[in-house]
């Protein structure tokens, strides 16, 4: 059946800033479909409010909406494009519950816009759990024992027949938001209360919990002939309970008989009939009580997927993109296989090699946080690697997960515990039990034994059981007994030239020339869809110890690309937006691309993207290997954040070609006295600063600096174990923090410019020239992580006369540190002075953004210019003055991690950003707040609560928002200044002062915006309850008198003129 | 232990034993599935054959009482990337390995397997010799001079059942144990060419009541028997030398509905006047895109066939081309509306695969009414 005519132009909602639960997998589906239906002929109407991803480029759909992804905005979009249909299943949850929304509210009727893919039926069948169930029972197939309650009444029926242990999970939450396990009546109502907050519906699902039990999921595709594929079945190694993106997964299944498997599938092509999607590919989970077989359905997604990326990235499937096709009318034999262009896509891949998928955590971010694993998602990112044994796939995923971990050594846990400690720690659900197994094995535990505590299949334990004897041997075996034989079992074992060099006491390097002179060297297989059944056109390689290498280099000229690795706090989707620019700027040169990452939720790692993909880990040893193969003319290492930069200096020492900025260049900006004696040959200024190795020589340079001062450990990333202090009491532990996170490196100490305003600015260089990309004024102060302030560009408060010097002093830098390519600088201002912060020459995270607010692909050019062209060449050679304004606003995890402090800080905690703009900057910020989750009150009551230093501003705050209507509501100190100011303004009590208090009323719903600052350890804490129950409740907070300044202009903004929608094409006009 | 293959062409590869010690020649060919390694391993339609497993990962669940095809593993050797000798599974019984041993099948493991795949694709299908008890090269390559290959060979007479019998097993669903069960309306004559299971199993569960009879009954005795239908089995090697099977068929043609089946099918395409060639490496896996021209479905399907029916061959025939290959748009079926005959090149019986073409038995079923 070929493409429908009825369609002429497809709205396609994006998934919006990256959230744990939500990453940057939608981007690459999101992309995949924009391209694919644009070059089908359809007219592509975006909309996404995340700056950083691609498809939110403009040349990805033909109109691209970066505007928040309400119902509200969304119908302004309709209104204004009328597109004819709406495909709602590539924008993961968010994308889904808008679409949802838009139908029911009766906006689709409205415009005559169709859902394609799935009907609103569909996806209320596969969401709405006790619909779901009725469906399931219906087919013949069965669901763990439930309920659905929207009280706590309902809830006390529901677990007399559901018992315990019982999973709670509230409805229409993303990533399991909220979803726990109850083990008792007290836990139980605290879930309940929580998850019914949380829930949009106020709607929980109780559940029999089958913890233990074996998890699988299948990616199922169908076509509106009914033709069905699965795609790919994946085994968890994490038993049921834990989440499945905080599982560790593998594919395909590996312990199922076939006739147990096709028992599965069976089951999944009844489920996606009878829920009803169309079109399309949904993902089923199911678990399987290893006992006897038995099977219980556990969920669908009626949807493209975190699971479906992953499997897309296994097997070289391209999920998203087929389900585009798909649900414009196409059927799947229709559709041809692009690896082996001669088959066609209506069929089930087959893989000759195991696929081992790894989530990423952040727990060291959140230290009072609950680490144990649970039906909530907790991780930020994941690797996945591919070898063509699980021992293998299993250690390049560690050392792609660049947690400094490179085998399963019990080195990296505290091997001292005691076996009764250890059979504790199997029991639990923690995210480094894979250590515990290998150790367990080493301390002769039973499989057996090991099974009864994790519940962990057999299968996979006796794997590491494999991994542990092997590595016995390699323990008692000297270098000179590493003969080729011996190593070449080793390495198709997967372990590390890092960890052999470490365990055998040499260099790595050592270890690498020995292993080469050996001729122990990988070869390069390809993912081809078909276990080699048919010829693969596209060359997607990973390495294994094999005999046949399938690289076959070209002789073109070639530049390799480092990548980003797994997403995590402080290091995400905004380095792949630029080595996937990188990529798309080498194919515009005539140059070959080559990919080397490890990350599948990304577009880097689409075969697509690049002309040659390598998925590996991003270690010295697995980037050589590549780099020998090809013989690249050059490496990027400056657009994948601080993995690939990391790996500049030792490859360049290896004799490898870093092509833009020099690693001397990098390493100047990064050493604390080349960069000073640079910035004081430039004549520029920084804070005053010192280093210390012991703590007594830290006070000594704190005395001579004075306070306020900032902390911070050299060698760490994202603003890891920084701190600010403004005592000596305080600054202590600060510096005992400090040595303990960098492993006694030594402890950087800084003047902190108390109430400075911070500026960043994104700059390009040829050597030559410097062209400015863009000048941002951070919304918060100086102190807030810049990741996780907002920012405005063009600056709102900063005179021309700083301005210029800020671009002035850029210039120097740049050229100083001979740059080629981009430089971002932090500066911040105090009292008319220009501070230089940081310097960083290479991409930064806030490219993407700039890139999105001036209209030009900054990172496309910076990779031209080190490919050898300048920016005179190019034709950049100005800054670029939009006159609309362009908002940036971070987003937090802060509601996956119950009990922690949302307050913000020099260590950055935010895991997406989203971009607000319009051509008034209230709007603009009212728009970046209303995408990030806190639309703002257009009435109602506010809440002051604020430190001494901004009471002044507090009032004139006060007053205006007063003006606007709002009644204010303050605690005590405010309450007197706003009084004696002549602002009505009521009384609340603080916590300490008895009851109801502020936080009662937070409760109460009486209270719609909050302003609330604090100073000094003691105010933190009293204010802590005030900030999260904001957060649970899920009322806008502001927590510096910056940021309220900002939101009340966004209020009045609103107030004057109602929020318009304009395309990204239209501002670059 | 080292073991040996060693290919027409002369290529080598080395690895580790398991299973059984031995030596054998066979067609070297290789299995997409990635599960289902013990259904393809007593499928006597491997009879001679050596199986590489694409899937690098085998034996992870063991093997187990229920998953056998027919009486005994037929192939004359296995080949693995990595063996699991310790299975995990609630239904395992004995490793792979061991089951190997006990069928006394020869297997090879820890081998590129991906590099001979890529070789048997590129060169096709060849003979080859599996040794674990003598791994000098010249030897072998001289045993492997004498071994004729199966192409004009009749090596259905090794797997075919001796003297007739009756089945009366259904399918049984190996998660709950239950038999599916269908009341007993047709009698049904089952040419056993090298015939699994699950196609016994199936038509019974159709409510067919089964006589199973040897590869060499004639026509006459088919008729004596006064069956409602005739079902023509899976087996393995060469259709053309077949001429007693072939005869039989056109003998039967016309008088009771036919259906067959992979070998079935080409012993029919055969006796309807066509002809048959041999694919360059055959079709076997379990995820090949079937399209029902009637229907203009897909089906995904379980294949295992190195000849295949030249549909050219059956022009003017009145026959009807019912399924194609969407891989290489090769014949999958056929159907003579007038003769009451149809026949599929793959196995709707599944076992291993998927099991979107089990409305074959069905159709089979109405054709008897």
């Amino acid at each position: 059946m070929p493409k429908r005519k009825d369609i002429k132009k497809i709205l396609i909602i994006g998934s919006g800033p990256i959230v744990i639960g939500q990453g940057c997998e939608f981007d690459y589906s999101g992309t995949q479909a924009c391209k694919v239906l644009k070059q089908e002929g359809f007219k592509v109407v975006l909309v996404n409010s995340n700056p950083a991803t691609i498809m939110t480029d403009p040349e990805i759909a033909d109109r691209t909406y970066i505007e928040p992804i309400t119902p509200e905005i969304v119908e302004k979009i309709i209104q204004k494009e009328r597109p004819d249909s709406l495909l709602p299943t590539l924008g993961g949850q968010t994308g889904l519950n808008t679409a949802v929304a838009l139908a029911e509210s009766g906006v689709l009727k409205k415009y005559g816009v169709r859902l394609l893919g799935a009907s609103l039926q569909a996806i209320k069948k596969a969401e709405e759990r006790d619909k779901f169930k009725k469906i399931i029972g219906d087919i013949g197939l069965e669901v763990p024992r439930s309920g659905c309650a929207h009280s706590w009444q309902q809830a006390q029926e529901i677990i007399k027949y559901v018992g315990f242990p019982a999973i709670i999970r509230p409805s229409y939450t993303l990533g399991g938001t909220g979803g726990n396990i109850a083990n008792n009546v007290e836990e139980y109502k605290r879930y309940v209360d929580w998850g019914l907050d949380l829930s949009p519906k106020t709607e929980v699902l109780i559940e029999q919990s089958v913890a233990g039990w074996k998890e699988y999921e299948l990616e199922v595709m169908r076509d509106r002939k009914d033709n069905v594929v699965i795609v790919c079945p994946i085994e968890n190694f994490d038993p049921m309970g834990i989440h499945t993106g905080d599982s560790i997964t593998v594919a395909p299944a590996q312990t199922l008989t076939d006739k147990e498997y096709q028992w599965m599938r069976d089951a999944a092509i009844k489920i996606i009939r009878a829920i009803g999607v169309e079109t399309g590919g949904s993902n089923i989970q199911f678990a399987v009580n290893p006992e006897n077989g038995k099977l219980y359905v556990i969920e669908m997604n009626p949807r493209v997927s975190r699971s479906s990326a992953l499997a897309s990235k296994a097997t070289g499937f391209p999920i998203a993109k087929i389900a585009s096709l798909l649900a414009v009318g196409y059927t799947l034999d229709e559709i041809p296989n692009d690896i082996t262009k001669k088959t066609p896509a209506c069929f089930e891949p087959t893989i000759d090699y195991c696929v081992v998928k790894w989530p990423r955590f952040t727990f060291e971010k959140f230290p009072n946080t609950n680490q144990e694993l649970t039906v909530q998602m907790k991780s930020v990112g994941e690797a996945m690697a591919i070898g063509r044994t699980f021992k293998e796939a299993l250690h390049k995923a560690v050392r792609s997960l660049e947690i400094n971990r490179f085998s399963l050594d019990k080195k990296y846990i505290n091997s001292e515990l005691s076996l009764a400690q250890l059979r504790k720690k199997l029991r639990t659900r923690c995210w480094d039990k894979i250590w515990y197994v290998a150790e367990a094995f080493r301390r002769k535990l039973s499989t057996d034994e090991i099974f009864a505590l994790t519940k962990i299949d057999p299968w996979f334990l006796n794997n590491i059981h494999d991994i542990v004897k092997l590595e016995k041997k390699i323990k008692s075996t000297a270098l000179d007994k590493f003969d080729s034989d011996f190593l070449r079992q080793v390495k198709e074992y997967g372990f590390s030239d890092k960890y052999l060099a470490t365990v055998l006491n040499i260099s790595e390097e050592q270890f690498r020339k020995h292993r080469l002179r050996l001729g122990v060297e990988p070869v390069y297989k390809t993912v081809d869809t078909c276990g080699a059944e048919f010829e693969a056109h596209t060359p997607y390689l990973y390495s294994t110890f094999e005999s046949e290498c399938e690289a076959n280099p070209t002789d073109k000229r070639k530049i390799v690309i480092l990548g980003g690795g797994p997403n995590r706090i402080g290091q995400g989707i905004e380095f792949d937006y630029c080595c996937v620019h990188a990529s798309f700027a080498l194919k515009e040169i005539g140059i070959e691309s080559i990919m080397v990452n490890c990350n599948p939720e990304t577009v880097s790692t689409d075969y697509d993207t690049s002309d040659r993909l390598y998925f590996e880990p991003l270690t010295y040893e697995d980037v050589m290997s590549i780099v020998e193969k090809e013989k690249p003319d050059g490496v990027i290492v400056q657009f994948g954040g601080q993995t690939p930069l990391k790996l500049a200096v030792p490859l360049e020492k290896a004799g490898v070609k870093i092509i833009g900025t020099s690693p001397d260049s990098i390493a100047c900006a990064e050493d604390r006295k080349r960069f000073n004696n640079l910035v004081k040959k430039l004549e520029l200024r920084q804070p005053d600063s010192g280093t210390a190795t012991t703590y007594d020589k830290a006070l000594k340079i704190a005395r001579k600096i004075g306070f306020p001062l900032l902390v911070r450990p050299s060698y760490v990333l994202g603003g890891r174990a920084m701190k600010i202090v403004y005592d000596e009491k305080s600054f202590e532990s600060a510096v005992r923090n400090a040595f303990e996170a960098s492993d006694e490196h030594p402890v950087l100490i800084d003047q902190f410019l108390d109430d400075a305003t911070e500026m960043d600015v994104d700059a390009i260089c040829d050597g030559k020239r410097v062209v400015i990309g863009g000048v941002m004024e951070h919304i918060e102060e100086a102190g807030v992580h810049s990741g996780d302030s907002a920012c405005s560009l063009p600056p709102v408060s900063i005179s021309e006369k700083i301005l210029k010097d800020i671009k002035r002093q850029t210039r120097l830098l740049a050229l100083a540190l001979k740059v080629k390519g981009l430089i971002n600088i932090q500066f911040a201002i105090k009292d008319d002075k220009i501070y230089i912060l940081e310097v960083n020459p290479r991409a930064s995270r806030t490219i993407p953004f700039v890139s999105k607010a001036i209209g030009v692909p900054l990172a496309k050019l910076a990779t031209k210019i080190m490919a050898g062209a300048t920016l005179d060449e190019l034709g950049f050679t100005e800054e670029i003055k939009p006159k609309h304004f362009s908002v940036k606003e971070a987003v937090f995890p802060f509601l996956k991690f119950p009990g922690i402090d949302t307050l913000l800080g020099p260590e950055m905690l935010s895991t997406g950003e989203v971009m607000g703009i319009d051509d008034d900057f209230g709007i603009a910020f009212a728009k970046s707040q209303i995408a990030a989750g806190n639309g703002l009150p257009m009435s109602g009551n506010v809440l002051f609560s604020v430190k001494d230093s901004d009471k002044k501003k507090a009032v004139e705050l006060a007053r205006q928002m007063n003006e606007m209507g709002f009644r204010i509501v303050a605690t005590k100190g405010t309450c007197l200044e706003l009084v004696n100011n002549n602002i009505p303004s009521e009384f609340v009590l603080k916590m300490s002062e008895g009851r109801p208090n502020v936080v009662d009323w937070i409760i109460n719903g009486k209270i719609d915006l909050i302003v609330n600052s604090t100073a000094g350890a003691q105010s933190v804490g009293d204010s802590f309850p005030i900030r999260r129950t904001a957060l649970d409740k899920q009322i806008p907070y502001v927590t510096s008198i910056r940021a309220a300044i900002a939101v009340v202009k966004a209020v009045a903004a609103m107030k004057r003129r109602k929020i318009s929608v304009k395309p990204v094409q239209k501002y670059y006009d | 232990m080292k073991a040996i293959l060693l290919l027409e062409d002369g290529m080598v590869f080395e690895g580790n034993s398991f299973g059984a010690e031995g030596q054998k020649c066979g067609e070297v060919v290789f299995n997409t599935s990635m599960t289902g390694y013990q259904e393809i391993l007593t499928d006597p339609s491997y009879n001679e054959q050596i199986i590489t497993m694409t899937y690098p990962l085998i034996g992870n669940y063991g093997t187990n009482s229920e998953d056998s095809e027919s009486r005994k593993s037929f192939v004359s050797g296995f080949i693995v990337k990595e063996n699991c000798p310790y299975p995990s599974n609630w239904r395992s019984g004995i490793s792979l390995g061991e089951y190997l041993q006990k069928n006394n099948v020869v297997g090879l493991e820890g081998i590129d397997t991906r590099k001979l795949v890529k070789h048997i694709r590129t060169k096709g299908a060849m003979r080859g010799i599996i040794s674990s008890t003598e791994l000098n090269i010249n030897k072998l390559k001289e045993k492997l001079r004498d071994y004729p290959g199966l192409v004009g060979r009749d090596i259905v007479k090794d797997v075919t059942a001796g003297k007739t019998y009756s089945w009366n097993d259904g399918v049984v669903n190996v998660l709950t144990g239950s038999e599916w069960k269908t009341e007993k309306k047709y009698k049904v004559v089952t040419f056993d060419f090298g015939i699994k299971h699950n196609i016994l199993r199936l038509l019974c569960s159709h409510g067919c009541e089964v006589q199973v009879v040897p590869a060499a009954t004639s026509a006459k005795e088919v008729l004596r028997l006064k069956p409602d239908g005739v079902f023509l089995s899976n087996g393995p090697g060469d259709p053309a030398p077949l001429g007693y099977a072939i005869e039989t068929v056109q003998n039967l043609l016309g008088k009771l509905p036919i259906f067959g089946i992979c070998l079935g099918h080409q012993i029919l395409g055969l006796a309807l006047g066509g002809q048959t060639y041999k694919l360059k490496f055959g079709h076997r896996g379990a995820n090949h895109p079937v399209k029902n021209l009637l229907t203009g479905a897909v089906e995904i399907t379980s294949q295992n066939h190195g000849f295949c029916v030249d549909v050219d061959s059956l022009k003017g025939k009145g026959i009807e081309v019912t399924h194609v290959n969407l891989n290489d748009n090769t014949n999958e079926g056929i159907i003579s509306k007038k003769l009451s005959a149809f026949s599929v090149q793959y196995h709707p019986e599944a076992s291993p695969g998927p099991h979107d073409s089990q409305y074959l038995f069905e159709q089979f079923i109405k054709l008897m009414n």
